[in-house]
């Protein structure tokens, strides 16, 4: 067994309105940053686990976050996983 | 008289309006724990509004794998009427057992306020004694209410008849379609953002939402008069 680190990025799916992005899109501009385009805000976790490979590692993630860490009907989820 | 279980999560706190609502319109209404795995022969379920879990990562997600939710699912199976109010429609939804999500009010601002919705349906075990198209005024109390589905989705609930409850006039939220509620294929799990359970008596400022649970009480009348009787807790033909 060894030990990864998981990086999992959790988005709301482009389609789809985010009002808090917007928020803080509009906060930005409010600071002066005009040259703030679209901004969007999702979830950044990070989960440690053991696992034979680096693979299994991977499959056990995706696994997770179909089940639990994101909703697959509002959004899409990335994953970065590194030896620990 | 329905057994009806109102299930309580770690921060459910229209439990005890909800119960209330169910015993106000005759049901014998009671507790479930979200810990406990047997549902005591409930002929109906309500999962209340409030919060689970503190709504961790996402409205809902969280109280879905709660150790009630396989009773709840396997009620919803076999055809049992099961009722999800504002975060109990959330869990539904995360849950699988409605189609779709809710997600972060369109401008933000958690809203706790009467709104007006039309009954689209009444062939559901929970609005059976509305008229189609007749409107309602019921409080919202939410944050995270706007439905959403994919256009697929969304047009077979529409094709289907199971938008359930639809806002009118102004959409609180920003939802799809101005849905308010929708219900299942089987049309006996139905999810609803607005309270019926603040709006059952006249000095909670008007009745509007008293027959959804009276509704429940006419139908299980109803098949009584149809020969079915309860069994374990569940309805078979005699």
């Amino acid at each position: 067994m060894a030990s990864f680190r998981v990086e999992i990025r959790v988005m709301p799916r482009a389609s789809l309105l985010d009002p808090q992005g917007q928020a803080v899109g509009h906060a930005l501009h409010a600071l002066g940053f005009a040259e703030v385009g679209e901004v969007r805000v999702g979830k950044h976790i990070v989960v440690r686990l053991e696992a034979p490979t680096r693979d299994e590692a991977t499959a056990r993630a995706r696994s997770m976050c179909e089940r639990l860490l994101a909703n697959p009907v509002t959004e899409d989820y990335q994953l970065l996983v590194e030896a620990a | 008289m329905h057994r009806v279980a109102v299930v309580v999560f770690p921060g459910s706190n229209c439990d005890a309006d909800t119960r209330d609502g169910a015993r106000a319109a005759g049901s014998d209404a009671y507790y479930v724990w979200h810990r406990d795995t047997d549902l005591r022969q409930a002929d109906a379920v309500i999962l209340p509004g409030g919060f689970s879990y503190g709504d961790y990562l996402r409205s809902g997600a969280i109280a879905r794998f709660s150790p009630v939710m396989a009773a709840v699912a396997e009620h919803a199976r076999q055809g049992g009427p099961v009722l999800g109010i504002c975060n109990g429609f959330q869990i539904l939804c995360e849950a699988g057992l409605l189609p779709g999500a809710l997600m972060r009010n369109a401008r933000l601002r958690f809203l706790s306020r009467p709104v007006r919705v039309r009954v689209e349906v009444t062939d559901t075990p929970w609005t059976r004694l509305y008229e189609q198209g007749e409107e309602l005024v019921v409080p919202v109390a939410h944050g995270d209410g706007r439905y959403v589905a994919d256009e697929r989705t969304a047009a077979e609930l529409e094709a289907e008849g199971r938008i359930v409850w639809r806002y009118v006039g102004e959409n609180p939220n920003g939802s799809t379609r101005d849905i308010a509620g929708v219900c299942n294929a089987g049309r006996n799990v139905v999810g609803i953002m607005p309270h019926p359970e603040r709006r059952n008596a006249p000095v909670l400022g008007g009745t509007d939402g008293a027959r959804v649970f009276l509704s429940l009480e006419a139908d299980h009348a109803t098949q009584h008069a149809g020969g079915v009787r309860a069994v374990g807790g569940h309805h078979a033909e005699l």
